[in-house]
Order: C-alpha cells, then sequence, then structure tokens
C-alpha cells in the first residue's frame, strides 16, 4: 500500500476519508499519499472539502469513516496535539492567534510548557535570519497587518519541526516579494526531506512550487497530476468540471462626476504600531473601477475605515459621496447615502461568525430600511435577501441558513460580496475582494464590480493583487506608508512602475531586491 | 499528569438544553455532601428544601413571590450579560429602587391625598425604576469615560448602597413613632402593590417579572436593539461595521439592567415588606446573576430558573426552621450552583482531556 510507484514510500496517507456534517458530505472517501520531501498541492474550488480534509489531518476534525497512515503504521490523530506529535505542523487559513499576546507569546503557546520567552525569542530571530522570516517578538498580536500575523503562524509551525507541513491558502495574504520569500523559505524545507502540503487558488503558484497535485471536486477526488505538465486552464478545468471565462472589461474612461471624492484626508493612527494617512487625495467617478494598490500594512485599512466611518475624519470635507461631505458621518448615514462597503477581514468584521447568513444580512442592510419595519427585524425580509444571494453569486453551504463560521473562506467571502454589490450602491469601497477566493467566484467576483460600474456606480478596489487590479481597474493609484500617489489610467502604467511604488520610492535601490 | 481543555468541534443542542438540569443535579449532589459533613441528614434535607415547598398552596404562592425579583432582575442583567458587560450590582441598584421608591411612601404619608392618592404607587414604581436606572449609570459611565472594570465599580457600588439605605432608616425616614426601631412608618394601602387575590400572599410584582420576560423575549427575537445586544457580544468588530455605537450601547444595557432591579427594589418594599428597613433584599440581586446564567440567558430560561432559585431560598429557611441548618447553607448552595452552572457550560463547549506525562 505505501510502496509507490518510483519507489518513494509514502509519508503520510490518508484512506477513504470521509466526512459528514449532518447529511453533507464534505469529504467522500477520499485519498492522499504525500511522500517525503516532495511538495504536493491540494486543489478544488470553493466548498471542494480541502479545509476539512487538511483539518482531519491535523487531528482538529474527526473522520466520520477512513484512516491515515504515518510510515505505512495507522495512526489516529485524535488531537493537533497528536498531529504535531507525529510531524505534522499547519499553518491555516484563518488565523488562530490571541490578539492581546505578544508575538513570541503566542509562538511559545505551541511550544512544550517551560520554554522561557527570551529563548523564543532568540529563536524566532534564528527563523528571522535564516528564512526571511520578519517578526518582532515584542508586539501585540492586535497591531499586526493580515501579513505579519501570517508569519507568526508560518513561524509556529517551524519552531516544531515537522516532517509535514499544511498549508492553506498561506500566499492570500503575502505581497508578491513575501510570496517570493516564502517559496525559497519552501523549497529549504523540502531539500532537507520535509513533504509540503499546499492548498492555493493560485495555480500559477502551484506550478512553480509543487510537483504533484491531488484535486478535488464536491469532496472528491477527481485527479491526480503534475501541475507542471498542466496549464492554468487546464487545472482549472479540472477543478470545476468546466472552462473558465475571462473577465470581460473594455477600458472605461470615465468622465462623468466624482461620486467617491477624498479631499486631504489626513488622519493619526489610533494605535502606536498603525499607519497614519497623510494628506490623502483622490476621486472615484462613476463608471470606473478605481484600483489602489499597496503592500499589506501600508494604511489600507486605515483608509478602509476612514471611508467606510468606521472611523470619522478631522473634517466633514475629508470626504464627499456624490458630493455631500461625509467626513464625520457614521458608516449608516453613508450607507443611506448609497455606498456600500466589504472590509478585509470577513470573519468577525465583515460577518458575526456565529450569526447565521440572514443574521449577517442585517449588519450592513438594517441602515436602510430593506430588513427592518420600524425597531423591529423583518425576518422574512432578511432571509429572502439572503438567499436571492446565495443563489445569484452561486455560494455553496449545508444547511439552509447556516452559520456564517461553516461556510468555507472563499463561499463567505461571495456572500459578503454579494451582500453589498446587490444593493446596487453608488459608491462600492472593498478592501482584498478576492482573497482566499477560487479562481472562477474571483473571476465572477471582478466581473460583477465592472458591471456595477459600468452601470455608473464609483467602484474603489484596495488590493495587493497586482493581477486583480490590472485586470479590471481602469485608474491606479499606490498606498505606501499611508500616502496614496497620484492616480495614472491603468494602461498607461507597467507593472514595474507601480511595483516601485509599492516599495516607496525612498527605498528604490533596496525595496526592490528581494530577501535571500 | 495533566489537564486539558480541548474545544468541541460541534456543540450539541441536546446537551446545551441538558447542561443546567446537569448542573442542578451536581450541585443537590454536593450540597448532599456538605450537608452529611456537618451532620445533618441529607435525605431529610432534600424533603425540606424541595419537596415541601410545593406541598401547600401557601409555599407554592411564596415560591411565585420569592422568584418574583430574581426574574425581574435577572432579565435587565441578560442585556448586560449578552453584551459582554458585566454589572454584578445589581443588589445595589435593587436597594436605591427601594429606598427611592419606599421614601415616596414615607413623604406622602398622613398627608390629604389630592387625587385620593392614586398617583403615589405608580409615582414609587417610577422612580424607584429610575433610581435603580441612574446609579447603574455610574459603573456605565467610569467604564466609558475611564476605562474602569464595570465588574469592581458595580460592585462596590452594592456596599454604598446598602450603607446609604440603613443611614436613611435609622436617620431621617424613621418612624418617630416606632419606639427608636430602625424603620420607616408602615405604608398606606394606597402606596402598597395590591395582592392578587384576597388574603392571599402573591402581589402584583409577580406581572413586573412576567412582562419583563416577555419583553426581553420580544427585545431579543424581533428588534434591531436586541441583535445589536447579540452582536456586540459576540464579533465586537463586525458591530462597529453594523454602525451600533459601543458607548451607546453600554449605557442601554446598564440603564435596563439598572431599571429592572430598581423596580424589584420597590415592588419588595411596596409588596411583600411594606415598610423601610435597614435590610430589604435576602440578596436578591445577587442571586439574580444565578438566575442569568441558569437560564442561558434566555427569558424563558430565567423564568424557570428564577423558580429553580426561589425553592432554594425558600428551603434554605425551612431548613433552618425545621433542621437548624445554618442560613448561610443556602447561600453556599446557591453559589455550588453558580459554579456548576459555569463548569457546565465550559463542558458543553470543550472535551476534558487527562494528558498522562507524555512528551509534546
Ligand atoms: N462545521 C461545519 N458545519 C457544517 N458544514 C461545514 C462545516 N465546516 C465546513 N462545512 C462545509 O463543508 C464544505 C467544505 O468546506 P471547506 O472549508 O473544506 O472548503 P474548502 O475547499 O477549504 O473551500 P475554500 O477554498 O473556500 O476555503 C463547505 O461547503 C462548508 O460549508
Ligand atoms: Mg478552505
Amino acid at each position: 500500500m505505501t510502496a509507490q510507484k518510483d519507489g518513494k514510500p509514502a509519508l503520510v496517507s490518508m484512506r477513504g476519508i470521509v466526512k459528514r456534517f449532518g447529511t453533507f458530505t464534505a469529504n467522500d472517501h477520499v485519498d492522499l499519499d504525500i511522500r517525503a520531501g516532495e511538495a504536493h498541492a491540494l486543489l478544488g474550488e470553493n466548498g471542494a472539502g480541502k479545509s476539512t480534509l487538511v483539518k482531519i489531518l491535523y487531528g482538529l476534525l474527526e473522520p466520520t469513516g477512513g484512516r491515515i497512515e504515518l510510515n505505512g503504521a495507522t495512526v489516529s490523530l485524535e488531537s493537533p496535539e497528536a498531529a504535531r506529535a507525529a510531524g505534522i505542523g499547519m499553518v491555516f487559513q484563518h488565523f488562530s492567534l490571541f490578539e492581546n499576546l505578544t508575538v513570541a507569546e503566542n509562538i511559545a503557546l505551541v511550544l512544550p510548557a517551560g520554554e522561557k520567552i527570551e529563548s523564543v525569542a532568540a529563536r524566532i530571530e534564528g527563523l528571522t535570519s535564516r528564512y526571511g522570516l520578519k517578526l518582532e517578538p515584542d508586539r501585540p498580536v492586535w497591531t499586526l497587518s493580515a501579513g505579519e500575523r501570517q508569519r507568526i503562524e508560518i513561524a509556529r509551525c517551524l519552531l516544531q519541526n515537522p516532517k509535514l507541513i499544511i498549508l492553506d491558502e498561506p500566499t492570500s495574504v503575502l505581497t508578491p516579494q513575501e510570496a517570493d520569500a516564502l517559496f525559497s523559505t519552501l523549497n529549504l524545507l523540502r531539500v532537507e526531506g520535509r513533504a509540503i502540503l499546499y492548498i492555493s487558488h493560485k495555480l500559477e503558484e502551484v506550478r512553480r512550487l509543487c510537483e504533484r497535485a491531488t484535486v478535488l471536486r464536491a469532496g472528491k477526488v477527481v485527479a491526480t497530476c503534475n501541475p507542471r505538465e498542466e496549464s492554468v486552464r487546464s487545472l482549472a478545468a479540472m477543478m470545476v468540471g468546466t472552462h473558465l471565462v475571462d473577465v470581460r472589461a473594455k477600458p472605461n474612461e470615465a468622465e462623468g462626476p466624482a461620486r467617491l471624492s477624498v479631499d486631504g484626508l489626513s488622519l493619526k493612527s489610533e494605535d502606536l504600531h498603525g499607519v497614519s494617512l497623510k494628506d490623502i487625495s483622490f476621486a472615484v467617478r462613476g463608471g470606473e473601477v478605481f484600483g489602489i494598490a499597496g503592500i499589506a500594512g501600508n494604511g489600507q485599512d486605515e483608509l478602509f475605515s476612514a471611508l467606510s466611518g468606521e472611523r470619522l475624519a478631522r473634517r466633514a470635507g475629508d470626504v464627499h459621496i456624490d458630493g455631500i461631505s461625509v467626513g464625520r458621518e457614521g458608516i449608516n448615514l453613508r450607507r443611506q447615502y448609497g455606498a456600500a462597503f466589504v472590509p478585509e477581514e470577513r470573519n468577525g468584521h465583515a460577518s458575526a461568525p456565529d450569526f447565521s447568513l440572514s443574521e449577517n444580512i442585517l449588519l450592513s442592510r438594517h441602515a436602510t430600511g430593506e430588513v427592518t419595519r420600524g425597531l423591529s427585524i423583518d425576518v422574512t425580509a432578511a432571509k429572502s435577501i439572503a438567499r436571492q444571494i446565495i443563489d445569484s453569486f452561486d455560494v455553496r453551504m449545508s444547511g439552509d441558513d447556516p452559520a456564517a463560521r461553516t461556510l468555507s473562506g472563499g463561499n463567505l467571502q461571495k456572500f459578503l460580496v454579494g451582500r453589498e454589490v446587490s444593493r446596487k450602491p453608488c459608491v462600492l469601497v472593498l478592501n482584498q475582494p478576492t482573497w482566499g477566493v477560487d479562481a472562477a467566484a474571483a473571476a465572477d467576483i471582478r466581473q460583477r464590480l465592472i458591471d456595477l460600474s459600468r452601470q455608473g456606480a464609483a467602484v474603489l478596489v484596495i488590493s495587493q493583487d497586482l493581477d486583480e487590479l490590472f485586470e479590471i481597474a481602469d485608474r491606479m493609484a499606490v498606498i505606501h506608508q499611508g500616502e496614496v500617489s497620484d492616480a495614472r489610467l491603468t494602461r498607461e502604467v507597467t507593472r514595474e512602475e507601480i511595483g516601485l511604488l509599492m516599495a516607496g520610492e525612498t527605498a528604490r535601490g533596496e525595496g526592490v531586491s528581494h530577501a535571500h | 499528569m495533566r489537564i486539558e481543555l480541548e474545544r468541541r468541534t460541534a456543540q450539541s443542542p441536546v446537551i446545551e438544553f441538558l447542561a443546567p438540569l446537569l448542573a442542578i443535579f451536581a450541585a443537590v449532589l454536593i450540597g448532599g455532601a456538605l450537608l452529611s459533613a456537618i451532620g445533618k441528614s441529607p435525605q431529610q434535607a432534600f424533603l425540606v428544601y424541595f419537596v415541601e415547598p410545593f406541598s401547600d398552596a401557601w409555599s407554592l404562592q411564596e415560591l411565585a413571590v420569592k422568584a418574583s425579583p430574581l426574574i425581574l432582575i435577572a432579565s435587565g442583567l441578560a442585556f448586560c450579560y449578552r453584551a459582554n458587560l458585566w454589572n454584578i450590582g445589581a443588589e445595589g441598584q435593587f436597594v436605591i429602587g427601594g429606598l427611592v421608591g419606599g421614601t415616596i411612601a414615607v413623604v406622602t404619608h398622613g398627608m390629604d391625598h389630592a387625587l385620593g392618592g392614586y398617583w403615589i404607587l405608580p409615582a414609587m414604581l417610577i422612580a424607584g425604576a429610575l433610581a435603580g436606572m441612574c446609579y447603574a449609570m455610574i459603573p456605565a459611565f467610569l467604564r466609558f469615560k475611564l476605562g474602569a472594570s464595570e465588574i469592581l465599580t458595580s460592585l462596590m457600588l452594592v456596599y454604598i448602597a446598602e450603607i446609604t439605605l440603613d443611614y436613611f432608616v435609622r436617620g431621617r425616614l424613621r418612624d418617630p413613632k416606632g419606639f427608636n426601631f430602625p424603620q420607616s412608618v408602615p405604608f398606606e394601602d394606597i402606596a402598597r402593590l395590591p395582592f392578587l387575590a384576597e388574603g392571599e400572599r402573591l402581589h402584583a410584582g409577580i406581572l413586573f417579572a412576567l412582562a419583563a420576560v416577555f419583553l426581553a423575549s420580544f427585545v431579543f427575537r424581533r428588534t434591531l436593539f436586541g441583535f445589536d445586544v447579540k452582536l456586540v457580544g459576540s464579533a465586537p468588530k463586525a458591530a462597529r461595521f453594523a454602525g451600533f455605537s459601543e458607548g451607546r450601547l453600554t449605557f442601554a444595557v446598564f440603564a435596563i439592567s439598572g431599571a429592572a432591579a430598581g423596580l424589584a427594589g420597590v415592588c419588595e418594599v411596596a409588596g411583600q415588606i411594606g415598610q423601610l428597613q435597614p435590610v430589604i433584599s435576602p440578596g436578591y440581586g445577587f442571586s439574580a446573576i444565578i438566575v442569568a446564567f441558569l437560564g442561558r440567558l434566555q427569558p424563558w430560561g430565567i423564568l424557570c430558573a428564577g423558580l429553580v432559585l426561589s425553592l432554594t431560598i425558600i428551603g434554605g429557611e425551612n431548613a433552618q426552621i425545621a433542621m437548624k441548618v445554618p442560613l448561610d447553607m443556602s447561600r453556599v448552595f446557591q453559589g455550588t450552583l453558580l459554579m456548576c452552572v459555569l463548569a457546565m457550560d465550559v463542558f458543553t463547549r470543550y472535551r476534558l482531556r487527562l494528558i498522562w506525562r507524555r512528551s509534546a
């Protein structure tokens, strides 16, 4: 059973794994072999069951059926601790960090008890120099961006010295440079004989990193292949069973009046490690998609909350929606003026994880009176709106009106984008709209953003995915250390120019040189 | 050996429902063990505590009378606790409500009443509720403005309230013809809560408790405000995204719980006691915390839990008379019950694992 064709024995084998949630089958007799020293990709659409499968492997979920073999012997991985003891480490798609603890403390938590914080800090430094994982041991986690949090998860995993490292969408929050650094780290680890199980929706990456791939569709294995012998299109086709459609976007030079404009917005950061916004001005016209590129942690979150009204600007005139000064108005009034917002963090910010989908409709829809009657909630209306979004955005889930937390990452994102787009807003602001969304669904979301803009809305997309911005943005600017560069027409700029701006012009020399 | 808690992946609704019942069961076992430790018969105590109160109509009414303030207060507290705000000082708000409402009865005592005095009782009730509400605003304000822990401030304010009541009852509100006893004049009938039936025990206070349960249940299920309360407790950042103001919510839930406790306080002096005394509460405000949790912060659960706690109070009194069990024993039992409820809550969410020395 464990002897493979090319003679390499399997390090880990999953045999006939079945996982049911109620009547819903998330994994349906899955077989998976991972050999020592290989980078193995696990591919599939949103909701195909990838995260579920690796959670079983990491002892987080108990399989309904099937078994797991380690070096040929059947093992029971009934807890993450057992999995770690067996040499299996994992980097999560959703971070599981304690906000109020520091980086070092969070890392110490997964190490054997009795380790001194100072020695943990020293080990972190070691990782930083060896793998280019930039971490500041003393910073509390709540001050960190998504990219920095992810590095903690990676460090946590590496300090365990695992034989198999599972990464669930590790690059969705990384910049291209950070991703490059990660890949060289992973390659180093592979040379040391460790295996890597890699989940990603970025098929280019998969082709770069992995030599074997297992494709899941609706919980079943539908193919095993060498991704290097496949094209991105053929991989995507295996995942969905049909062919991928391109985003249709005629470049648009909207001439209309600005529907969202920012005039000299400066805002001091609320916390010590945040980024202050400095004299930001730009205007998004009706009919266009406006992109703001930038490396994570350069003020994107701060800009988003100033635009949404979760933080008020200093002057009313700092932000205008359709010509109305809203800088001092809260998020609900801005919604009433026709604006809509999609924050980056889908669990806990854009949605309440423990609430049902229809309850999550209330979050952004109660202000406009669609789901309320006076002070009371119109449950039927909320349910029917949720239903429409689920149908029109093809949100896959188990159950009728499940809790948001049970949706796969990509499906929840589709739902949350749908919640705002279906309002037909006149201004739509999104922060990293497609992270963790599979290729087909990402294309669908992007298409809808374009369609919305062509109907006259101003769409602002804050994203660190340059491919995405070059695909959909009509104009583009770059945010760096809280400053936003002048907007340029997308067809008149090159990736290199944008890349330089993202690295910061002052850091021109060292900023672009790759780590490692 | 080491003990670890491991998050359960799925929570079964059956266990959630059974948890409070199991908690009661565990508390009864522990209570029985304690009683036999002090040389009392657990069997007899069980009868006295849990069976006798059901034996006649009078005791049954007593049960409802004692449950009313508990249910009313706990319904208010549920708002705070759902929002993850910890008002521990309902006892103080209860006392202040009773004091302020009762003062109106004392001051108007023996006066020629305009409008036949029918305004007095409503005025007392409103004043009591308002007083409890204002008193609860103090910890809300301290938390909002200074970031002070509402747990500590609300708890400390209980002692201030109790001493204030004591001071007035021994001073300005004392009955001048009362042979120097520290108590006020007995309230006139017009300032008393009516009994539900002639010559019976049950007074109108229970109507407020029932109304509170209905109202809370409606607000939680149907209104945006109830949604907001739940959302802030569950995902504060999402609540901000939904445009709900945390400050406003803090004040609102403290106001509601304070008003409920204050109202319970006046009902107690205007219904049960009929005058002001140095002590007007056998610890209703604290027991109500247990009621709120035993009822899982659900209004209908609180209704049941209020009856259970009321049973332990009456049972404690009976046991003191019949078996010479110290009254503190029923406090101990209530504490045990709370511990069991909280422990059960942990077990519904986590699995307990014993790890015998094994390297990680
Ligand atoms: N705890 C749960 N209860 C009910 N259903 C669940 C639960 N966890 C996952 N599911 C369902 O199982 C399916 C597979 O989810 P999973 O998270 O494994 O998808 P995925 O392949 O990782 O998708 P994505 O690429 O979007 O992350 C989804 O349809 C999801 O709704
Ligand atoms: Mg996933």
